[in-house]
């Protein structure tokens, strides 16, 4: 790819520059990938937040390596790799109770070791395919070159289907996260509802991590959910923001990476991560101003009282 | 055998051998301490900082050591408060692998005399292309690690297991806990150049969590943590000579990984202690 042929450069026009970058079939292709696992990614990961399994999908995101990395050995689709091993781990973290969560001393030595034999596993399959070791880099930090119009289909029948699947059990899911105990009482099914969550997060890792990458995948997956959920209480709003904030990481870091040589893993990223803190910060002096004012009215009526 | 007229083979085994030992003695501590997640975030921090310093020009080794012993000082001076947070924390960690690929991008397109295996080396570790001086200095360094983890064991024993009764007995228990985390810190980065930043918290948890599960007295759990790792190496290396397709580093990782979980279905532990089932 020759980059001084493929951009005039950066004009401050968002409608010439878009046109431009369109001009591309590679980049049409980028952007209508990148906005469906940025919709996907956000919803399934404002769930994840919700209900604390970051920490699973962490271990999913492991898992998609030696998958994708399996499957290119066999000659089949990395596609096809990501999302067999993804949904597959899901079921297995489904399987044992209490796995896929943080736990102490010897349950992370576990985790630890499963994680790292995985990462092991997707190496030794990347060494037995020669010639592949370029592409490590960009199954762990992802890359939007080189996706063809079928890819874009399979993601977005896959990714309508999971969020169909998740407006049916939408409400009791976020019943279940919010209060389980409660939940179990009036007869929701939590355990089941458990089991279809993790199975639809394995199948939103695997499409972002076609995107950002198995190491990144947390750019996509948790940190738009983070800063929307920091920003609002109501969980409609924060689930809308969290889409929003998604969607615009992904667009930026496409932009971003269309103009500079420098990969999409870094950008997305880079993006989420400074909107995440901005989010903290403006809760942070929320309630720093909140306090300030309370502290004032307090000590006003004190005065008062006083006088 | 043959194996040891090679030079690179008898390299990886000096610096192999002596990373194992004091990847061994750490990671126990490590399970011990429940602080397993600190090596899943020094193997971030290892990465970027490794590729830092080849993007900037310098030795790879000069990066993993500053930024690994630096983020552990900083993790020993924040406490273990922000431990509960993990979405924090996972964010944190996803952004500096985002900055490592780009000063993975940086060294690869701007040094031309920059490799493009440079990442997957970093991340997976090329412990057969060490040369005799790295060899010998990443050994001198894990010596000293070792020496220091077992100068401090007794009273790091007394404060991993109980922190309050060990302060209140006088233990340094802050200045400890910090000194430990430095340990940890350049013993990732010694780790990092045997099997890679993605895989060193397999070499530190995998031998110590065996360990801890085949025995409960601890001098002899850190005996045995250090020994798995050095023969888990060892064979590691052995299987990756006799089968070249297996990169050294799966083929550790293997081996422990098997010893581990022999440990964890092969041996029964009496864990139904009644009244302490609950607990």
């Amino acid at each position: 790819m020759n980059w001084a042929d493929a951009s005039a450069g950066w004009s401050w026009n968002p409608v010439t520059d878009l046109q431009q970058i369109w001009a591309f079939p590679f980049m049409v292709n980028a952007f209508r990938a990148g906005t469906v696992v940025a919709v996907l990614a956000a919803v399934m990961g404002w769930f994840m937040v919700l209900r604390r399994q970051s920490f699973a999908g962490h271990t999913l995101a492991v898992v998609s390596f030696p998958g994708a990395a399996f499957a290119t050995l066999l000659g089949i689709g990395a596609g096809f790799g990501y999302f067999a091993f993804c949904v597959g781990g899901a079921l297995v973290i489904a399987a044992i109770p209490r796995a896929g969560q943080g736990g102490s001393g010897q349950e992370s030595a576990l985790t630890g070791t499963v994680q790292a034999f995985l990462l092991a596993c997707g190496f030794l399959f990347v060494a037995l395919y020669k010639g592949f070791l370029g592409g490590v880099n960009s199954l762990l930090f992802g890359s939007f070159l080189g996706i063809t119009t079928l890819q874009v289909a399979v993601l977005t029948i896959v990714a309508a289907a999971a969020l169909g699947a998740l407006t049916v059990i939408g409400r009791p899911l976020l019943f279940a996260s919010v209060d389980e105990n409660v939940a179990t009482g009036r007869g929701v099914p939590v355990r089941a509802l458990s089991v279809v969550f993790l199975v639809l997060l394995g199948t939103a890792t695997a499409e972002a991590s076609q995107i950002t990458g198995t190491l990144l995948v947390f750019a996509l997956l948790v940190m738009p959910a983070a800063a929307a959920q920091q920003l609002t209480a109501r969980p409609a709003l924060s689930l809308a923001l969290s889409v929003l904030i998604a969607l615009a990481v992904t667009w930026t870091g496409l932009i971003a990476a269309y103009y500079s040589p420098y990969p999409i893993g870094f950008y997305v990223t880079t993006f989420a991560f400074s909107v995440y803190v901005l989010a903290r910060a403006t809760r942070a002096l929320n309630t720093a101003v909140g306090r300030h004012r309370f502290a004032g009215a307090g000590a006003g009526a004190g005065a008062g009282a006083v006088a | 055998m043959s194996a040891f007229t090679h030079p690179y083979f008898v390299h990886a085994l000096l610096a192999g051998t002596a990373i194992a030992l004091a990847a061994g003695l750490v990671g126990y501590f490590l399970v011990l301490r429940a602080q397993v997640f600190t090596g899943d975030a020094l193997s971030h921090v290892a990465f970027t900082g490794a590729l830092a310093a080849l993007a900037l020009g310098y030795d790879l080794r000069l990066g993993l050591f500053a930024a690994t012993v630096l983020f552990a000082v900083l993790l020993g001076a924040l406490g273990r408060r922000s431990r509960t947070d993990d979405v924090a924390i996972g964010s944190v960690f996803s952004w500096i692998l985002g900055l490592g690929v780009f000063f993975l991008t940086l060294y690869t397109t701007s040094r031309n005399t920059g490799n493009g295996t440079a990442g997957v080396n970093v991340l997976f570790g090329s412990i057969f292309g060490l040369s005799s001086s790295q060899a010998e200095l990443a050994a001198v360094v894990a010596g000293f690690i070792c020496l220091a983890v077992l100068a401090i064991a007794r009273p790091l024993l007394f404060a991993s297991v109980d922190e309050a009764v060990a302060a209140a007995r006088r233990v340094p228990v802050r200045l400890l806990g910090i000194a430990f985390l430095i340990l940890v810190g350049a013993c990732a980065a010694e780790a990092a150049q045997a099997v890679g930043s993605l895989l060193l918290l397999g070499l530190l948890a995998a031998p110590a969590g065996a360990a801890a599960r085949l025995t409960d007295r601890p001098y002899h759990a850190l005996a045995l943590s250090a020994g798995l790792a050095v023969a888990e190496m060892w064979a590691g290396l052995a299987l990756s000579y006799y089968v070249p397709q297996l990169p050294p580093s799966f083929a550790i990782m293997a081996v422990a990984t098997a010893v581990y979980a022999v440990a964890l279905i092969g041996v029964r532990r009496p864990r139904a202690r009644p009244g302490l089932a609950e607990a």
